[in-house]
């Protein structure tokens, strides 16, 4: 890991002043569970880290209009353990539950879960988020057994490792920021060079707060995985039903969060080399996510 | 006189029992010193830079900016290497030491080194890239055994490379004072840990001091000094400082060992009664660069008629180690697979096939007793249903059985004991403690050979300036270092006996020492205390230096070889999602005379649990354009936590026609059969054979679409 | 970059503060112009960033003030490991996956190689040596002795903390809520089964039970 210097802001204002305007350069701290990790790995080299443990009133969770209102620093832990949450969001709340490690559950936070860079290994093992070498994927010739099944026509064939991206999207919450609101939906891309992120974010902006609408949606999510401790699932499914109808999102088969109709979840999957067995994986998640948003039962 | 042999039952006051673990206490408040916990003063780190490429020709190496940056206080470059071939990433080309880790960590991506890039090759289970030489066996003649066989099946199996991933690195702390060398390895063998390593570091065999009190893991993978050893001992002689180089994770799980593949076509001869009359099976393996081999195949059932053809497949991989029971694990899958997939062809119960024809294993009547056991353990005949006739829904339970066989007979093993004029008493001898209770069973020996509670016995270990003890491989260990502690602690006793013999007016060989205190056979009423005959001692201690001499003692029943074990797994297999639950396994084990229950137990759960790893989680995946191990880490590289390996039922098989056997080792046989054991119950769930481990999801989904 | 490098408190040409901004966007940084190179007393906050070289912090370590220079890139897990120590948490996988690091932050789990040791000043720190010695164990520790729920001993440390954790908050956990706890650790001795009943055990001594 390369030196760096750490600042600790106080404000949003201050934490974004002191954020450059190239990716890179520096980076924001938020619970470090997974910025530590790509620091070690070499996969960002920030002249400076900017930590947000000190800015004030990025934490707490609180209901107002109609909405919830989650501080971008709030733990995953604390975020799960809601009563509020576990109310009106069951699939939030079951998503955070499933990353099954109390460690990362204590110090993860909401903002950093839709900020974590994706677990593609060739990307972790230093050959670019796009894996690209001599102009070839690596990912389309190796194995892709973990990749996408979606949105992986363009040079990205990893997959969002968000947990809350899915069932936030499906909940219709809005990304508040240092200096706008973004819908939740809008909030992911895809990105075409290895100069872009896998969000809309600015180099120098900051989630500060999501907010959910407490809108009486049945909501539920599942998620399929190897190992019932810590590990990365193969497919969640996020789905909320309201009297509008029903949105389904999917996570962990697309470089972003995937939004997919609920009688046909598998429409348009085009399958890499080795992760075909995802599509039946897809059809089962959706599934039995539609069957515990009507039981009010996330898994 | 006290006599070797083992003590009948109702004298065993502690062989046999559940007895805890001494060091547990310092392990469990983080107390003890591991190998990577040192941090002498002037401690330097050292990190090895390494080859990114998995073949190529290594032009130059430069480690000039590494020098330049401040805190860098040595540097090592295999010159050796120049002009020659590097065969695999992460191999070790040289190696900085820096005042402190960070220093250190990036120094290493300072080092420059030139390339000319060769072809690589990776894949390990491909026949086409098999080379040299098939080995070929053939034991009668398979043709005449399949043109007796009623049914004929074939079938492919095969079981990946996985790693040791052992939780404490490779490496070690070394420091050369005054032209010696003190190192403290993580190792298996610290007796032997240092043999040849003079030959690379000019310190000579005499002078080198190794201790290791505690090690965090092993199995197979550490016996000896190894590169890192050798550069962190050069290291410690350039700087003059005491110097720490261990491996960190990625080239731990990459190039610290790994236990090779095998993948193969059998073929199997049946009569409709289920009868075996042939085997036929061709593997292809890797073991990375090295030479392969798989031994024991077929497995515990060797038909009459056999053939087979083994060939390996030089991989740009890390090279391959002795990984717990090496060969028994892949063998076993493969043999077990076929058999159970012979007996549902035939429309045969699985359990009831391997009885017919338990006439073509070693100890039938082992066998026989350990799966009715195993059966009863596991509900088998509640439960049991042909691969036919399959549960309704989407979640499908079945059930698999594997045997298994190992040696275990104990290795050479030196131990002093010493009786002092002050009543206490020391145990040093130069094994190590793997986590399976090694310094515990000295104290357990000795104290027992001398009618002392546990805590009476003084036991060193982990040291080489102790009497030399084989390495902690091959389930050797229980044995070697039970013999020759029970032999130093009855040949010192017997001299102990001598004084108190004319003190008691009782003729020595009529002596016996129980409950702390030196007795008239069968008369406790003419006796002494420990401590007053231990006084009689004035002018000297007694040491006395014991010895496992393995066929003597073997001859003596000290000691045995050759046990069998049979498990049976009941798992669950979510059929919409590939997901294999593990509900119950049962696991039925002899092991000869126990020495502790507890701590023998331990090591049965903890191999049930590697297995049931092995079964559904490992596999070193290997990228075929870069040839990096992509999964070199813990995230993707899995293990089993404590939720995946549903509930364990463990029987030891006791008693006076297993004890008189002896000791044998235990670290090995339970971790062979739970891969074999969960295949087939998979296969017995869902109807059809996954045939490669592990049992992912994906490999479920894709058998099953 | 002048009005910028007003607040340079290091004298290095470089600013504190929005050092790598473009000229325009520097501008707005003059605001501060007055910002002071001030660190709290332990080195938690401070109103202009520190490092890369070594900055002082205080680190409260099961119940002592320990004051050390780190660098901001020693994770939490180096400083206790290399300059404390306290080597009861190990290294394993170095990416928060094994749960070997385990310490309490505050009262919670987390995995401290995966923690800026900056980012921990100020916190409640406790490691496995704070939760017993081999003469006074806890109940966890006892339990995992007795219950032979340990082998190589080298994952060890880490269940201790985070099973001393879950029971501490919930003593009347169920097994599968104590197994969740430990759902951020992994063992590779196998040693699970007697883990399980460690935690039964530990659970029923933390009642009060017998």
């Amino acid at each position: 890991m390369k030196s760096f210097e750490y600042a600790t802001p106080r404000t949003v204002d201050e934490a974004v002043e002191q954020l450059a305007e190239q990716w890179g350069e520096t980076e924001v701290l938020a619970g470090g569970t997974d910025l530590v990790t790509c620091l070690k790995q070499g996969l960002t080299a920030p002249k400076r880290v900017v930590s947000l443990k000190a800015v004030k009133d990025l934490k707490g969770i609180s209901s107002t209009k109609g909405a919830l209102t989650i501080g971008a620093m709030t733990t995953m832990g604390e975020l799960a353990g809601n009563a509020g949450v576990q109310k009106h969001f069951p699939s939030l709340a079951t998503a955070v539950k499933n990353i099954a490690s109390p460690q990362l559950l204590s110090t993860g936070t909401v903002g950093g879960d839709l900020c974590q860079r994706p677990r593609c290994w060739y990307y972790r093992n230093g050959y670019g988020l796009l894996a690209q070498q001599d102009g070839k994927s690596l990912v389309t010739a190796g194995d892709n057994r973990y990749h996408a099944i979606f949105g992986n026509a363009g040079k990205a064939k990893f997959v969002s490792a968000s947990s809350l991206g899915p069932p936030l999207i499906a909940l219709g919450a809005t990304i508040k920021t240092s200096s706008r609101e973004i819908a939740a939906d809008k909030f992911f891309q895809t990105p075409k060079s290895e100069n872009e992120r896998e969000t809309v974010l600015n180099p120098n902006e900051i989630i500060t707060a999501i907010s959910v609408p407490l809108s009486g949606a049945e909501n539920a999510t599942y998620e399929i995985r190897h190992r019932q401790g810590l590990d990365w699932p193969y497919v969640t499914a996020s789905v909320a039903k309201t009297n509008g109808g029903t949105k389904v999102v999917l996570g962990h088969v697309a470089p972003t969060p995937w939004i997919v109709a609920g009688n046909d979840a598998a429409q348009g999957a085009k399958p890499l080399s080795g992760n075909g067995y995802k599509v039946k994986m897809v059809k089962t998640a959706v599934k039995r996510a539609l069957a515990a948003a009507s039981n009010g039962a996330s898994n | 006189m006290a006599t070797a042999a083992w003590p009948g039952k109702k004298d065993r006051s502690l062989i046999g029992k559940s007895i805890t673990r001494q060091d547990g206490p310092v392990k469990a408040t983080g107390r003890a010193k591991y190998s990577y916990d040192l941090n002498p003063p002037g401690l330097l780190w050292a990190k090895p830079a390494t080859s990114p490429h998995a073949h190529a020709k290594l032009v130059s190496i430069d480690t000039k900016k590494a020098e330049a940056l401040p805190g860098v206080k040595g540097v090592w470059k295999d010159t050796d290497l120049i002009g020659e071939e590097v065969r695999y990433i992460g191999q070790i080309i040289a190696c900085v030491a820096a005042e402190s880790e960070e220093i250190a960590t990036e120094a290493v991506a300072l080092v420059e080194a030139k390339y000319e890039v060769l072809e690589h090759q990776v894949i390990d289970n491909d026949p086409k890239f098999a080379t040299g030489r098939a080995s070929e066996q053939e034991v009668g003649k398979v043709a005449d055994g399949f043109a007796e066989a009623d049914v004929t099946i074939e079938g492919d199996y095969g079981v990946p490379v996985i790693t040791h991933c052992c939780m404490e690195p490779h490496g070690q702390v070394t420091e050369v004072r005054g032209g010696e060398l003190y190192a403290w390895p993580s190792t298996q063998n610290v007796s032997r840990w240092a043999d040849r390593l003079n030959d690379s570091v000019g310190i000579d065999r005499a002078k080198m001091h190794v201790d290791c009190q505690y090690m965090g893991g092993g199995f197979g993978s550490k016996f000896t000094y190894d590169k890192w050893g050798v550069i962190g001992t050069l290291l410690a002689k350039q700087t003059g400082r005491p110097v720490k180089l261990l491996l960190d994770r990625d080239l731990e799980l990459a190039i610290a060992g790994n236990r090779p593949s095998g993948y193969t076509h059998i073929k199997l001869g049946v009569k409709n009664d289920g009868a075996i009359t042939a085997f036929e099976g061709s593997v292809v393996g890797t073991g990375g660069g090295g030479g392969y081999r798989l031994r024991a195949f077929p497995y515990v059932f060797e038909p009459k008629n056999r053939k087979t053809t083994m060939k390996g497949i030089r991989t740009n991989r890390g090279g391959q180690r002795a990984w717990r029971a090496p060969s028994h694990p892949q063998t076993c899958l493969l043999t077990f697979s076929a058999l159970e997939d012979a007996a549902a062809k035939i429309g045969m119960d699985a359990a009831a096939f391997y009885k017919k024809n338990l006439n073509l294993t070693a100890r039938p009547d082992v066998y026989a007793e350990e799966l009715d056991i195993a059966m009863k353990m596991i509900g088998y005949a509640e439960k049991a249903h042909l691969r036919t006739k399959l549960d309704a829904g989407p979640v499908k339970r079945g059930l698999g059985i594997a045997m298994h066989t190992w040696g275990g007979l104990g290795h050479g093993s030196e131990c002093r004991v010493t009786i002092n004029p002050d009543g206490s008493v020391k145990a040093e001898i130069g094994t190590q403690d793997l986590g399976t209770g090694a310094r515990t069973v000295v104290s357990i020996i000795a104290a027992e050979t001398l009618g002392l509670p546990l805590e009476a016995i003084d036991t060193r270990i982990g040291n080489n300036a102790y009497p030399a003890s084989g390495g902690s491989g091959g389930s050797t260990t229980t044995g070697g270092i039970s013999v020759s502690t029970r032999m130093a602690a009855t040949d010192a006793l017997n001299d102990l006996l001598g004084h108190a013999a004319t003190k008691l007016g009782v003729a020595a060989d009529k002596l016996e020492a129980k409950g702390g205190r030196i007795r008239e056979m069968g008369n406790a009423a003419k006796s002494m205390s420990w401590a007053d005959a231990c006084k009689m001692l004035r002018t000297g201690s007694i040491s006395k230096t014991g010895q496992n001499n393995r066929t003597e003692a073997q001859k003596a029943g000290l000691i045995d070889a050759g046990v069998g074990g049979v498990q049976i797994a009941d798992v669950s297999v979510d059929t919409e999602t590939g997901v294999v639950t593990l509900n119950e396994m049962a696991a039925v084990q002899d092991c000869g005379l126990i020495v502790n229950m507890k701590t023998c137990e331990s090591q049965v759960f903890g191999g049930v649990i590697m297995g049931i790893t092995s079964a559904l989680f490992e596999e070193a995946l290997y990228d075929p354009t870069t040839g990096r191990m992509l999964n070199a880490d813990m995230e993707f590289y899995r293990i089993a936590g404590i939720k995946d390996v549903g509930t364990i039922k463990v029987h030891m098989m006791t008693g006076e026609e297993y004890e008189k056997r002896g000791i044998i080792g235990i670290g090995e046989p339970p971790v062979i059969a739970p891969a074999a054991a969960i295949s087939n119950a998979v296969a017995n769930a869902i109807g059809v054979r996954v045939p490669y481990l592990p049992l992912t999801p994906e490999r479920v989904l894709n058998v099953l679409a | 970059m002048t009005a910028d490098e007003k607040t340079n408190m290091q004298g290095k040409g470089l600013s504190r503060r929005g050092f790598l901004k473009g000229v325009g966007a520097g501008g707005a940084v003059a605001t501060i112009a007055t910002g002071c190179s001030t660190i709290d007393r332990d080195g938690v906050v401070s109103l202009t960033p520190r490092g890369p070289e070594n900055t002082p912090i205080t680190l409260n370590i099961n119940g002592r003030r320990r004051k050390l220079e780190v660098e901001p890139r020693v994770t939490l897990l180096d400083a206790l490991r290399n300059r404390l120590d306290l080597t009861g948490a190990k290294k394993v996988c170095d990416r928060g996956t094994c749960g070997s690091c385990t310490v309490l932050v505050d009262g919670e789990p987390a995995y401290s190689c995966s923690m800026l040791a900056v980012e921990a000043a100020g916190r409640k720190i406790t490691t496995v040596e704070g939760l017993g010695s081999p003469e006074q164990m806890n109940a966890v520790q006892e339990a995992f002795v007795e219950n032979d729920a340990q082998q190589c001993g080298f994952c060890t440390p880490g269940f201790v903390v985070a099973c001393t954790s879950v029971l501490d908050k919930n003593p009347d956990a169920t097994l599968e809520e104590a197994q969740a706890g430990c759902g951020g650790n992994l063992c590779r001795c196998g040693t699970y089964v007697g883990m399980n009943q460690a935690l039964m055990d530990a659970a029923k001594s933390l009642k009060g039970g017998a």
